[in-house]
């Protein structure tokens, strides 16, 4: 509920939202007061005064039976709105009957529902209109009917389509399975899920609804006299438009005015409701999709192979130096970054969900979004800067800037010499194109093949990547690819150029073991035939160990060891040890409980005073919480940011019987709790 | 403690040209009170076996049997099941106690209160924090929320549980947590489970059976021991060699391919 009222708080926060507000506040005040205060004046008749103009004692007018117009159009408000009101009432209500009866009355009977909606829908809603006025009579109660079942069909339509997409989602079948009844399905779980949109079609309906009265009135089809709602005062002034011109325009503006306090205020709902639908991650994922495809398409000249700098040493790839990932609302969720990555080296960044590693490789990519605030003292890929980017506004590059790119020349450039490969691989295709066509395209514009030779690359590259007949496959669409297939296409498509980096963000998360290891060892052999540096991004600390030369730990936005892969047995920051004591192995002990890290993952929008681990490590102590300890590096390239790195290494207190805790703890310990 | 037998299962998804079994024939058992881990790769139907075990899809052969009697359809659920995705499988309209409290059984016959008390309780026998009844998935972490899925399964009380991937979605962190959890549950209420993961690790964690698929069927099957340490089969070898092994390397294979493992199945038939 809280969140209802916030929704309505953003919605009423907004020019539109507040100026539609108040005007269906004061339309519908009208309709309830009007006739209560002045019904007796818009039916008294003066017969001194009939057919008269706009006068002291008439504001707007009086008709042919002496009727003062102005207090008409006031009171016959509330017949306007409210069978606008009762029409879309009906509407909705019809519509979320038939719409629901297919999820109700299962399979057979459904499919039979769903036909005759889309026929329904399929007659011009006026037409059906003026059909049922025929059937039910001309009369308020005639147009009311055929108004409202007139609008039933685009309902049922509606409600169909929106709980059949809710239909399919897992906490449905999980009802199911519970044996929670369809009626409960529906009344608990659909129905609350697709409200919000149903309520913003239901406001905009009631404005047409108005409208269509109106129209049905002022035709003589709808409220006939002695009753008078809005159109039939329409129809009745405009027989005297040249003479008396207020007559017919009072009850059109009442019409336009209240039809306009509907539909602004469904407008600014709409508007309110999808806003809080998004969410950060949902901009950066739509940003990162974008900008692939923009990657993609964009880069077309194929750009000289870049000539590295000469401060970048030599066969260093990439540069990265105290970059930091600001979002607004004073959220760090990467705070001061520095590694760099040689020609052909492999380096892993590891963390918990929440630790920045994938914010670093997105902010190393120039992906991130706009309101994402990237700083970074040095962020240079095969020696030029990534991060200042000449815009074609500025006076250009100036002596001393020679790395300096435009942001299209900067994507071009990515585009070229960096693959990504990402987590989701259902938005990283494009689902309208055949997948062999989508990796050959990136061949053909990069690499200058033709056509005929790219699409052999690309079914080349499907094979590579263990796709089975990937000469059918390449024909396929990305749907009609199961989830791993389609992300071993995408590990096929960032390594169809030969790439200086590719950036993989956990690549094999979703793939089971072997194919796993399969779409690894691919990665590592185009790693090594093409000299290629690779940043490994996963949460699975075995696998990166595997993998790479080196691991960065990160955790709450910083690196907090930075180890050979080789040395991961040696680990010597708390939080290293924990996560790779807690990933089960093929000798771990059954008889044992899996070691857990207590706590939760540190929140990035309010981390405690110095080392953010210290709420979830057993050595923890004043200083932890006080100083943030700096990442100090042995002679032997290890580094590690801890305090007490001599007391974990000796193993006092042991961790072992620390980080066995309870199960209550993995979820249950507030993110400041005094756990430690 | 309950058996849950498939017999002969087939389930076939589409239907002429565009037709794909997902399930063929298969015949698995689940002993009372023990747990079989389920393992493949993605697409080798372990998940359909679930599915169709739940009534969510319909075999088009064989049957599903719970003490050798038909698995019931109506009043009290025996058999619950565990969703992989824990952002999905629970109502972000529902407060984790409402969602509990809706599994559980005899409706009409249970009063509001009667079943608040079991949610709160069954919130509390998976480790929540007593605030957790009131609080929206929103404000839970994916542990807490694969907690509350646990216990929404347990609310129907259940003979026999499946888990499917239950863990795959969480952080490592969070998925020790959640295997205790559900190994410490499965003891004491003596349940039996099917345990359906593609991590063969954690698979050897928690089951006392091991049954591997390939393409909709199963390819060896027996104790965990003797088919983690001494497989039948070469698919199974194959699988246990790709489990990742601290301290071992991936390493680009000599001829720059990676062909060597052909990924054919004993016997089976790739298409």
């Amino acid at each position: 509920m809280a969140r209802r009222r916030q929704h309505l708080g953003r919605v009423l926060r907004t020019p539109l939202g507040i100026s539609s507000a108040i005007l269906l506040a004061v339309v519908l005040l009208l309709a309830v007061f009007a006739p209560v205060l002045w019904t007796s004046k818009a039916n008294a008749i003066d017969v001194v005064s009939l057919l008269q103009g706009p006068s002291a004692r008439h504001w707007l007018g009086t008709n042919q039976l002496g009727q003062d117009i102005f207090y008409r159009v006031l009171v016959a408000s509330r017949l306007s709105v409210g069978l606008a009101l009762a029409a879309t009432a009906i509407g909705v209500g019809c519509g979320l009957v038939l719409g629901t009866a297919p999820l109700v009355l299962g399979r057979a009977a459904g499919r039979l529902i769903t036909s005759v909606i889309n026929v329904a829908v399929a007659f011009p809603a006026l037409l059906l209109a003026l059909f049922f006025a025929i059937i039910f009579g001309v009369g308020a109660q005639g147009a009311l009917l055929a108004i409202g079942f007139a609008s039933a069909p685009a309902f049922a339509r509606l409600v169909r389509t929106l709980s059949a997409s809710v239909a399919g989602l897992d906490y449905i079948a999980a009802a199911r399975i519970a044996g929670v009844s369809r009626l409960r399905l529906l009344t608990r779980h659909v129905l609350p899920n697709i409200r919000e949109t149903l309520i913003v079609n239901a406001t905009m309906a009631a404005g047409d609804a108005l409208l269509s009265f109106a129209g049905l009135s002022f035709l003589g089809l709808g409220v006939q006299a002695p009753s008078y709602d809005w159109g039939q005062l329409l129809n009745d002034g405009l027989q005297g438009i040249y003479t008396r011109p207020a007559g017919a325009l009072a009850p059109g503006v009442a019409v336009v005015v209240a039809g306009l306090a509907f539909n602004l205020f469904g407008e600014a709902l709409a508007v309110g409701l999808g806003v809080s639908a998004q969410n950060i991650q949902v901009g950066t994922l739509g940003k990162l999709r974008s900008a692939l495809a923009a990657a993609a398409t964009r880069s077309r000249a194929a750009e000289p192979p870049p000539s590295p700098s000469e401060t970048a040493g030599a066969g260093r790839v990439l540069v990265v130096s105290n970059l930091r990932v600001s979002f607004p609302g004073n959220v760090h969720p990467v705070r001061g970054v520095s590694f760099s990555l040689d020609r052909g080296e492999a380096v892993g960044v590891v963390g918990e969900s929440g630790s920045g590693k994938s914010l670093t490789a997105l902010a190393v990519s120039r992906l991130l979004e706009d309101a994402a605030v990237v700083t970074a003292d040095r962020l240079e890929f095969l020696g030029r800067d990534l991060l200042r980017t000449a815009g074609p506004g500025r006076g250009g590059a100036g002596p001393g800037t020679a790395g300096v790119m435009s942001g299209r020349e900067l994507r071009r450039f990515l585009g070229t010499s960096a693959g990504l490969i990402f987590q989701d691989p259902m938005t990283s295709f494009n689902p309208v194109k055949r997948v062999g066509a989508q990796l050959a395209e990136v061949a053909a514009e990069h690499h200058g093949l033709s056509r005929r030779q790219a699409a052999g690359r690309a079914v080349d590259r499907l094979r590579a990547v263990r796709i089975p007949r990937p000469e059918h496959r390449a024909r396929q669409f990305p749907h009609e690819l199961s989830g791993g297939m389609r992300q071993r296409a995408m590990i096929g498509m960032s390594v169809m150029g030969e790439p200086a980096l590719v950036i993989a963000d956990e690549p094999t998360t979703a793939l089971d073991v072997t194919v796993q290891r399969q779409v690894l060892r691919l990665l590592k052999s185009i790693q090594a035939a093409g000299d290629m540096a690779l940043l490994f991004i996963s949460h699975d600390i075995t696998v990166v160990g595997q993998v790479c030369d080196r691991v960065l730990v990160m955790y709450a936005g910083k690196i907090v060891e930075n180890l050979p892969a080789g040395g991961l047995a040696d680990a010597r920051h708390p939080y290293t040890r924990a996560l790779l004591a807690s990933v089960p192995s093929m000798e771990t002990s059954r008889e044992l409980p899996l070691a857990v890290i207590p706590g939760r993952p540190a929140d990035p929008a309010s981390l405690p005073a110095g080392c953010a681990f210290a709420p979830r490590c057993a050595f923890a102590d004043a200083r932890c919480r006080e100083a943030d300890p700096a990442l100090v590096a042995d002679g032997a390239g290890h580094a590690v940011a801890c305090w007490h790195v001599d007391r974990v290494l000796a193993d006092d207190p042991p961790p072992a019987a620390a980080l066995t805790a309870d199960p209550e703890s993995a979820g249950a310990a507030p993110v400041s709790g005094e756990r430690a | 403690m309950s058996e849950l037998r498939f017999e002969q299962v087939t389930v076939r998804y589409g239907s002429g040209r565009h037709a794909h079994v997902a399930a063929d024939a298969v015949d698995l058992v689940v002993p009372p009170g023990h747990v079989v881990g389920l393992v493949g790769e993605s697409g080798s139907g372990k998940s359909t076996l679930a599915r169709a075990a739940v009534g969510l899809v319909a075999p088009a052969a064989g049957q599903i049997l719970l003490d050798g009697r038909p698995v019931p359809r109506r009043g009290r659920r025996p058999l619950q099941m565990v969703f992989q995705d824990p952002y999905a499988s629970l109502d972000p309209r529902m407060t984790a106690g409402e969602s509990v409290a809706e599994a559980v059984p005899g409706r009409g016959r249970v009063s509001g209160s009667g079943r608040r008390a079991e949610a709160a309780r069954l919130t509390d026998l998976v480790g929540l924090p007593p605030g957790t009844v009131d609080k929206f998935p929103a404000e839970l972490s994916g542990g807490q929320r694969q907690r509350v899925a646990l216990a929404r399964a347990l609310a129907g009380r259940p003979d026999v549980i499946i888990a499917d991937e239950i863990t795959s979605a969480l952080d490592v962190s969070t998925q020790g947590a959640v295997l205790n959890l559900v190994r410490e549950l499965q003891r004491e209420l003596r349940l039996s489970m099917l345990f359906i993961s593609h991590n063969l690790a954690v698979v050897r964690y928690v089951a006392d059976y091991v049954a591997v698929m390939y393409q909709g069927r199963i390819v060896e099957h027996g104790p965990a021991e003797r088919v983690l340490l001494d497989p039948g089969q070469a698919y199974t070898r194959q699988l246990l060699a790709a489990v990742p092994r601290a301290g071992t390397r991936i390493d680009a294979a000599a001829d720059g391919g990676d062909d060597e493992e052909t990924g054919q199945p004993p016997g089976g038939s790739v298409t």
